[in-house]
């Protein structure tokens, strides 16, 4: 930000500002006027920049460049771009940016690529022009994930946006009425210039100042000026989701338009054989049938009878050896595996400090364990869907995607169009999990609607979407750590299978002088998604109930240990002791109650959750977790506050529930009473801490998600003294009635 | 032929009497708000009320429902527009969070109240386990139906019994 030149904001200015460049390229001339026609649609109104709107109602429209899935993105940012602005909160709107190069989430890139960690100050300008490519093509594009909305884009984007929208703006005050603009004072969407009195809306201005050159560095805000971020405003979203008329992609209603249901090949990467349509094709309302190479759908004239006529599809699939594999083989084949990257010298190195092995043969005694985790999937409420439309050579899709820009690409590359004749109308999301960041139900809807002649909505059964899945993989990690006589870690060897994202998700965060964490790829056929926290849910339960179990080896409480761990951590502390102080740890616990506790760290957020469970009667019935977290700085507490509870509840369901089985290559589970999800009637009491430590900011989506899994088998084997090393959790033998 | 009376207005459909009623619904009478999440009744997204009582629309023939009055979340506000009390405690607690479920929520928690008005903890585990929500809103939920039920007059009945239900 300090490189940030004049000329760089205006022509490039994502260059070192991240997406505010497409804030600010809107000049009569310049290359934005594109833009602003996908923004400004009415009469009036003028585009300041394209992350702000001011239309001649003195209505202030935020612009951001981030899907709705239920985090509460579009309210948290707006409270960024409204207080540096000065908006007035009453009057404000939000609009979610199109699908187009020009809002390529670049913050998004640069995070996903370089771990934005350790990247020397002088490198920025290089090292973000590298990264405004990379954003611009599809490989990343434009993308709701990695708790990225409010650190990024809200802090890289937002904020300065709003921040020089007012600058311009009084600047064009200034000009107009004759007087320097440091008399001027901003307040609730108007400009006062109390010398003489005057006074007039931002949208008076806004034609004026759309003429100046933004800023180069617009002053931001100090914490102790903030009047709308740290403010629990009510979402601006929930309203319309109360009352039916929120807009999901599954209820877009284009005129004519008839409706598909899908088959999609049961042993994921194999391929249609053949297809009996017969008894599909005479059956009420069936218009067509489309056989792909990965799929078969059946087109009729309303969902109801194309899913209909898919049940009676008889279909063969050329499925080769996946689909002999079942689930104990696919584990077999890590254990397998794991054990001859160790005995060969294979292992891919992920982290390395000190020498563990070296280290090891001189501990006092050697802790071993091994633990393992299935295959999830996402089940978002809405299942897949998308409705596509295609007039000649252009091509419009409706639907909820976490990634329009690359989601747009992809229609157009299977259609053979130009990215630029495909229009992506984004909706709400039926919640999104990582899940929706995948484009391939949209390409689907749209070869399908390449062969017809009308629009088609493609809508999938929850089977479908159970079972054609992006999985969050299976894994096994296996430990060996050395100990000295007091019980403390001297050596650390962590193996697993399959690294993704993020890159440091298995990077221990206690004080460890000799570490070595290392990893081996599987084989088998399921595909991986980001799955609420990606690799954080994995690591999350590995590392979190092994240091319980190093604990208990010591004969130290939990607690202690980990404090004894991140001794010099002063942010891990204050997490830690603040989720232990609101559980009251150190309490007795009735009988069969336990309790336990864990601390992970993703995407810049530090969570810790105690956990109370109830093991009467064998099942685990978790009564009460206390949260604490500290994303730096909380723009809105109670959004992030239900963002933690919301964590909670998806990873207790995992915890507890969660498991995708193979056989036959297929996955074996396909609704809701075989894949079972946490309920009303099992839903915890949960108590949040938030704490401004005034850090980085960190994400809010998924930073409550990894920790409840390791704190509920802790609290289980406190319970019960069975160390459950698997999940999930909830059948699982205790020794417990 | 079926005849919908949906929130009050009769509506001829032409569908295949078997066809669940929320395609109808959402199809043939473009009423939205009635979600599809799992077209087995597990998951209560598609929850409407049928003469009062509620049930799951996605495993509801239209033929059960021909002639019956069936009110959906698009008819569950005053003929004003005032907000019922439970969608209006729903924004008052910002329950949802992606919002897909939550008209199946608030269908199922307003057939508990018209017959709990004070329901216990118990009470609402039992009327609203049926309704998934993966964003797992289930605490705000909870508080939104009893803040929703405290604004609702007692009974009589309740009243003259010395039953508050709690």
């Amino acid at each position: 930000m300090n490189k940030w030149t004049r000329r760089g904001f205006i022509t490039a200015g994502v260059l070192t500002t991240g997406a505010l460049v497409v804030g600010v390229a809107i000049r009569p001339g310049h290359r934005a006027p594109k833009l602003a026609g996908m923004v400004a649609d009415g009469e009036g109104e003028v585009l300041v920049n394209t992350w702000v709107k001011i239309d001649a109602d003195n209505l202030v429209t935020a612009i951001a460049p981030h899907s709705e899935m239920g985090q509460g993105a579009h309210t948290a940012l707006t409270q960024m771009l409204a207080d540096e602005m000065d908006a007035d909160w009453d009057n404000i709107a939000y609009l979610e940016a199109p699908a187009h190069e020009e809002f390529a989430n670049y913050a998004m890139a640069r995070e996903y690529l370089a771990g934005d960690m350790s990247i020397p100050r002088f490198l920025d300008d290089t090292i973000d022009g590298v990264f405004l490519n990379i954003a611009k093509s599809d490989a990343v594009g434009q993308i709701t994930g990695g708790s990225t909305s409010i650190r990024l884009t809200g802090q890289r984007g937002m904020r300065m946006a709003g921040a020089a929208a007012r600058e311009m703006i009084v600047k064009a005050a200034a000009k107009t009425w004759d007087v320097p603009a440091r008399e001027l004072r901003t307040e609730r969407s108007h400009v006062y210039h109390d010398g003489s009195g005057q006074s007039g809306r931002y949208a008076d201005f806004a034609e004026e100042a759309a003429r100046h050159m933004p800023p180069s560095q617009p002053r931001l805000k100090e914490v102790s000026e903030y009047q709308i971020m740290g403010q629990p405003k009510q979402r601006l979203d929930i309203p319309s989701k109360v009352d039916g008329t929120a807009m999901f992609g599954i209820d877009v209603d284009v005129p004519d338009m008839k409706y598909a249901a899908i088959m999609g090949a049961p042993v994921i990467g194999s391929t249609v054989k053949s297809v009996d349509t017969s008894a599909a094709e005479t059956m009420p309302g069936v218009i067509k049938i489309v056989q792909q190479e990965r799929f078969v759908a059946v087109v009729a004239e309303g969902y109801w009878q194309a899913q209909q006529a898919v049940n009676a599809l008889e279909a063969s699939f050329e499925e080769g050896e996946a689909g002999t594999r079942n689930q104990e083989a696919i584990y077999d084949g890590f254990r397998t595996a794991m054990t001859d990257a160790v005995e060969n010298g294979k292992e891919q190195e992920d982290i390395s400090v000190g020498n563990a092995r070296k280290a090891l043969t001189s501990a006092a005694r050697v802790f071993e364990a091994e633990y393992s985790v299935p295959f999830l999937a996402h089940a978002a409420m809405e299942p897949l869907n998308a409705t596509v439309r295609i007039d000649g050579n252009t091509a419009e899709v409706w639907t909820g995607t976490q990634n329009p820009l690359k989601t747009r690409n992809a229609v157009a590359e299977a259609l053979g169009f130009k990215p630029g004749d495909v229009t992506l109308h984004n909706q709400f999301l039926g919640g999104g999990f990582g899940r929706r960041a995948m484009p391939d139900y949209p390409v689907m809807a749209a070869q399908i609607a390449a062969e017809c002649d009308f629009p088609v909505k493609l809508i999938w059964s929850r089977e479908e979407d159970t079972q054609q899945d992006w999985y969050r993989l299976a894994s096994v990690s296996r430990f060996k750590v050395g100990l000295d006589d007091a019980g403390m870690p001297v050596s650390w060897d962590q193996q697993y299978v399959d690294k993704h994202d993020p890159p440091e998700a298995a990077y221990p965060i206690y004080n460890l002088d000799n570490a070595f964490v290392h990893y081996i790829e599987s084989d088998h056929h399921m595909r991986f998604g980001a799955w609420r926290s990606v690799d954080h849910t994995q690591h999350g339960f590995y590392i979190e109930s092994a240091i319980d179990e190093l604990a208990h080896e010591a004969g130290k409480d939990g607690y202690e240990y980990r404090r004894a761990l991140l001794a010099g951590k002063p942010r891990h502390l204050a997490v830690l002791d603040a989720a232990a102080k609101a559980a009251g740890w150190g309490k007795t616990m009735p009988e069969s109650h336990g309790i336990g506790i864990s601390i992970v760290e993703s995407f810049g957020t530090l969570c810790a959750q105690v956990v109370e469970v109830d093991m009467t009667g064998g099942k685990p019935k978790v009564t009460h977790v206390y949260a604490a977290a500290d994303p730096g700085f909380v723009v809105n507490p109670d959004g992030f506050t239900a963002q933690i509870e919301s964590g909670v509840i998806y990873g207790l369901t995992a915890a507890l529930y969660g498991e995708i089985t193979i056989e036959a290559g297929r996955v074996v589970q396909s609704n809701f009473h075989d894949y079972e999800i946490v309920r009303m009637d099992e839903a915890p009491e949960i108590h949040v801490t938030l704490i401004n430590s005034g850090a980085k900011l960190g994400g809010g989506g998924e930073p409550g998600t990894p920790p409840i899994a390791p704190a509920l088998a802790n609290a289980i084997f406190n319970a019960t003294g069975t160390r459950l090393r698997s999940l999930p959790l909830a059948y699982q033998d205790t020794g417990t009635v | 032929m079926a005849t919908l009376i949906v929130n009050g207005s009769a509506q001829e459909v032409s569908v295949d009497p078997n066809q669940p009623l929320l395609w109808a619904l959402r199809e043939n009478l473009k009423l939205t708000g009635t979600k599809f999440g799992c077209g087995i009744a597990q998951c209560g997204a598609c929850t409407v009320h049928v003469d009062g009582q509620p049930v799951r629309s996605c495993s509801t023939p239209v033929s059960f429902a021909d002639g019956k009055q069936i009110t959906t979340i698009e008819g569950l506000k005053s003929a004003d527009g005032t907000l019922h009390a439970l969608q209006q405690a729903w924004i008052d607690n910002q329950v949802p969070q992606c919002g897909y479920c939550q008209s199946g929520q608030i269908m199922s928690a307003a057939a508990l109240l018209e017959e709990k008005p004070r329901p216990t903890d118990a009470d609402i585990d039992s009327a609203m386990a049926g309704n998934i929500c993966r964003c797992g809103m289930y605490l705000r939920i909870r508080k939104a139906i009893k803040d929703a039920a405290a604004t609702l007059p007692v009974p009589t009945v309740l009243e003259t019994e010395g039953q508050p239900n709690e």
